[in-house]
């Protein structure tokens, strides 16, 4: 009898029940979790990562599973150990984060953002260019705000960097600089995102007048195949000669472009754009969720990291908003200025914005492969404002 | 690294220009690009009307019965004709402007 009370009692002490009480910022985080679970599916933002991100998320913090340890990271962080602990000693999530750490993951997906991407409206009109990167203002200011507050400066690229609104390109930064900062500024980035149709629109009627709003632009030019195939090619010769430290991301994302318009690689594009995606996707959400640690997340700096995103989207907004404003007037009234919000990235959602925006001015506005051009151009414009920051504090 | 407000405004403002500079390069090399290769695309089909003139002579066949346009159809209506090119499209996953159907013929 006291045999199967002795069995009963260690299953109880065993079990995650007993050890969920010993700590109650993990019952904070399952909680948590859950609001992420519900506003991926039910709300939908961004449900393909926010599912996987909050999954991860209630894994990591449900007691005795041992799917992630911090403390593994910290060994790799202060190279006291290596990537072969962590496949000793490490869980599930823990082998899986290797991707992230190791910047596999975002560059993956940075191939299949390429191969779903048709730069021609950028081309047709490099002029965008000069909106995708004024719409990087806010990472700098960000990064400013962040120092003001007290990160140290790796911190605040990090932090900086959620103003580019390019989810990949953060985890990519962050994992580099402040891996313990991740799941703080995954989660701030692709809430931001999946908020930009929010966001965006009062910050747009602030700053723009009724007069600039109804401008309509002229028909872009056609892009020819050859035009489009040589871009690629182009693009990641110059970037990464200028930016070595943007290699992986911008080597990825235009490699994907060129398997997409070369013609001769549909299969690869198809893999890039599809199962490829679809399975990276998986691994990133799920690792980049295990970093929510209770006794990490539940930090004041969290609370900082998502007010400092907000502020960072803003000002990228209003970075884009005012340089087209200036080209607006520069060139008579021919640029919408409402094109400008859409540099910050996050494509095709800020380039939609602009559309819904102008349309409400003028109904017989399109303006959205106009603003498709800004928007490609904010993909890489952050991987520039990254590869910068990964220079300077890497 | 701990950095000061004020190494942070530098920092801000060397890489927002390095950001711009980066982008207007590549606004250069986009305009240089297409302007090269227009060149290339409008030379060549300059050369080739003097190679096309001959063909021009040659008398064409005279065209089947119910050929609608380039295509020729040979027992088939104008509406099957269109549903099987729509599917044939669909099925390539290609646009239906970017393919050339030269006849449709039904199999007895």
């Amino acid at each position: 009898m006291s045999e199967i009370k002795d069995i009963l009692l260690n299953l109880w002490t065993d079990s995650g029940f007993s050890l969920l009480g010993q700590d109650w910022r993990q019952i904070v985080m399952i909680a948590i979790a859950c609001v992420l679970l519900y506003l991926g599916i039910v709300k939908k933002f961004e449900p393909l990562l926010l599912v996987g991100i909050a999954f991860g998320a209630l894994l990591t913090n449900l007691p005795g599973g041992g799917m992630y340890h911090p403390e593994l990271w910290d060994g790799i962080i202060a190279h006291t150990s290596g990537y072969g602990d962590v496949l000793l000693n490490g869980g599930l999530l823990d082998i899986m984060y290797i991707g992230v750490k190791a910047g596999v993951y975002p560059s993956l997906i940075f191939m299949g953002v390429g191969a779903m991407t048709d730069f021609g409206p950028l081309m047709a009109n490099p002029k965008s260019l000069l909106l995708g990167s004024a719409a990087q203002l806010g990472v700098y200011m960000a990064f400013i705000l962040a120092v003001l507050l007290g990160f140290t400066g790796n911190e605040a690229a990090s932090i900086g960097i959620i103003g580019g609104a390019d989810g990949p390109t953060a985890i990519f930064l962050t994992s580099k600089l402040a891996p313990h900062l991740l799941g703080a500024i995954a989660i701030a980035a692709y809430s931001y995102m999946a908020l930009i149709p929010l966001i965006q629109p009062p910050i747009m009627r602030l700053l723009t007048t009724e007069k600039e709003r109804k401008i309509k632009m002229e028909q872009l030019r056609p892009v020819s195949k050859a035009e489009k195939i040589v871009f690629p090619i182009v693009v990641t010769i110059f970037v990464i000669l200028l930016l070595p430290s943007t290699a992986p991301l911008i080597g990825c994302l235009m490699l994907g472009n060129l398997f997409r318009e070369c013609g001769v690689t549909d299969r690869l594009s198809d893999t890039a754009q599809n199962a490829l995606m679809n399975i990276v996707t998986i691994f990133l959400s799920l690792s980049v969720g295990a970093t929510t640690v209770a006794d990490r997340f539940l930090a004041p700096e969290t609370i900082k990291v998502i007010i400092l995103g907000l502020t960072a989207f803003a000002f990228s907004t209003a970075g884009g908003l005012i340089l087209g404003k200036i080209m607006c007037a520069a060139t008579g009234g021919k640029i919408n200025p409402l094109i400008g919000s859409a540099g910050v990235s996050a494509v095709p959602m800020a380039a939609r914005v602009s559309q819904v925006e102008g349309q409400k001015a003028n109904p017989s506005n399109f303006l959205l492969m106009h603003a498709m051009g800004p928007n490609v151009a904010g993909v890489i414009g952050s991987a520039v404002a990254a590869g910068f920051l990964l220079a300077v504090f890497g | 690294m701990e950095i000061t407000i004020l190494q942070a405004i530098g920092y801000s403002i060397l890489g927002f220009a390095i950001v711009f500079a980066a982008l207007i390069i590549l606004w250069g090399i986009i305009a240089i690009t297409a302007k090269v290769l227009g060149a290339v695309v409008t030379k060549k089909p300059a050369e080739a009307p003097a190679a096309a003139a001959p063909a021009a002579a040659a008398p064409s066949a005279p065209p089947a019965p119910g050929s609608a346009g380039e295509v020729k159809l040979f027992d088939v209506p104008d509406k099957q004709a269109a549903m099987l090119m729509a599917i044939v499209a669909d099925k390539m996953q290609k646009p239906l402007n970017e393919l050339r159907f030269k006849s449709i013929k039904e199999v007895k």
